[in-house]
């Protein structure tokens, strides 16, 4: 995640092992700084006074992640109850999404390189329903930390044989699966040496609009998690524990890829699902 | 009430553009029809800046008022109005949608769009409304009566109704600071929405 603009021209020359790499300034903190904030956050956290909740959401206003200081609304969200299309999500089908776009390794002419691996798992409101025939869109860096996207400065090698974005519907079972290959950490400016942990972005769907989420997968013992101004902004550590996926070597093929399951929970929604919403979705099987 | 917490939100950060946005995505209509209608705006951050790299979902019932449960938007037939749509900002922070007006989605309400919106610093998804003004798809009895609206000042209610722009509807969104929308959250939702 660096900044949108491209790189600023440096008065020191830049090296050649990094050719677009920013040379630090007065302005930017190191990552002593920025781990420091975090620890007083998490401390204040867990001092907290008793029968306090435990937090489940992401924290909106975080100062160590630099990019929200000027986007996070000052004003809390103003309470109201959902009303006509706020209770039904969009409707996605077989004509939205072709199977093959839930394997990012078949998109090129050849294999992309990397560590193959499958990431399945299932998608649940939070009355633990599954969610049916829901879209499920996913993108990521290829193994070498490195994204298509053309404000991706970090000079590491693009992939020709790796978008890194796929997409698929959860089953009946509430169900979805991606083959990809393992993404790698990347450099970011928010603060001098800032590395983000290896992730994948997901986006889903619910029952009801309310429940829209876009959230990051890390992967198990990330030793960056902790550093990380976004990955951190999850306080609790039990909700922090959720956005990361688990290995599990009953997912892992002989001779092809490794496995890893991470199970997604919804908000609440405000509607009991009937069958019948999954007509349009799975066409005659419904 | 909630079993299981939910998984946390993260931003979507910066390098969306090439999974998120496809061919057709902001136009649930096609722009010729003769009952299209543009609403637009630009996303703009603390400082008074544009926003170049936010993305915007509307979602919205039909014209007739009812919810509409017809998949294809990613793949727009050009007759099917499936009521959802996507818009990332351009460089000048502006988004748009063709659409068409919803209709009051029960006796007496006031027809809105709810617009959901997601960038790079934000952690989470913001979610908001864009009700239909006067004499285009609102009534006055209407937008005094809605929940939502009658419960705000002013101010906050001029954030949430759409100005007549030409034939256009346009929407501002103001993630902070001076005329910042109402943003909102609704029941079973965590504290922050």
């Amino acid at each position: 995640m660096t900044a949108t603009t491209p790189a600023e021209p440096t008065q020191a020359q830049p090296t050649q092992a990094q050719p677009t790499q920013a040379q630090p300034t007065q302005a930017q903190p190191t990552q002593a700084q920025i781990s420091a904030e975090i620890e007083a956050e998490e401390q204040a956290y867990a001092a907290r006074p008793a029968g306090t909740p435990a937090e489940t959401a992401t924290r909106r206003g975080w100062g160590a992640y630099r990019s929200s200081v000027l986007r996070v609304p000052r004003n809390d969200p103003h309470h109201v109850d959902p009303e006509g299309a706020e209770l039904w999500a969009p409707c996605f089908g077989q004509r939205d999404v072709d199977p093959l776009e839930a394997d990012l390794t078949i998109q090129g002419r050849g294999e992309p390189l990397g560590e193959r691996i499958v990431v399945t798992g299932r998608v649940l409101d939070g009355d633990g329903r599954p969610v049916r025939g829901q879209l499920v869109e996913v993108w990521q860096a290829n193994a070498s930390g490195r994204y298509v996207h053309q404000r991706d400065q970090h000079p590491a090698p693009l992939d020709p044989h790796f978008t890194g974005t796929g997409r698929c519907l959860t089953d009946q079972d509430g169900t979805y699966r991606f083959t990809t290959v393992k993404p790698g950490p990347y450099p970011w400016r928010n603060h001098r040496n800032a590395w983000r942990p290896a992730h994948v972005h997901f986006s889903f769907f619910g029952t009801d609009f309310t429940q829209r989420l876009v959230t990051q997968m890390y992967f198990p013992g990330d030793p960056l998690m902790g550093l990380d101004p976004i990955a951190t902004a999850v306080v609790d550590p039990a909700a922090r524990a959720r956005m990361v996926a688990t290995y599990d070597h009953d997912l892992t093929q002989p001779e092809w890829a490794t496995g890893y399951r991470w199970d997604v929970v919804l908000t609440g929604a405000h509607r009991t699902p009937r069958e019948d919403d999954l007509a349009a979705a799975f066409g005659e099987e419904a | 009430m909630t079993a299981t917490p939910p998984t946390p939100g993260q931003t979507v950060g910066p390098f969306f553009h090439d999974a998120l946005p496809w061919p057709g995505d902001a136009a649930l209509v096609p722009p010729g029809r003769a009952d299209a209608v543009r609403l637009h705006g630009v996303v703009r951050d603390g400082a008074g800046d544009p926003v170049p790299d936010a993305l915007v979902e509307l979602w919205q019932v039909g014209p007739d008022g009812r919810v509409v449960q017809q998949p294809g938007s990613l793949h727009r037939d050009g007759h099917t109005f499936t009521g959802f749509g996507r818009c990332a900002t351009d460089r000048a922070g502006s988004y748009s949608f063709t659409t068409l007006l919803p209709g009051p989605h029960a006796d007496g309400a006031a027809p809105f769009v709810t617009l959901t919106v997601f960038a790079r610093g934000l952690l989470h998804r913001l979610l908001t409304r864009a009700y239909l003004p006067e004499g285009r798809g609102g009534t006055v009895d209407a937008l005094a009566s809605d929940p939502l609206l009658s419960a705000l000042d002013d101010a906050g209610r001029a954030t949430l109704v759409c100005d007549v722009d030409g034939d256009a509807l346009r929407r501002d969104l103001v993630l902070q600071g001076p005329g910042e929308t109402v943003w909102l959250t609704y029941p079973r939702l965590p504290h922050g929405g």
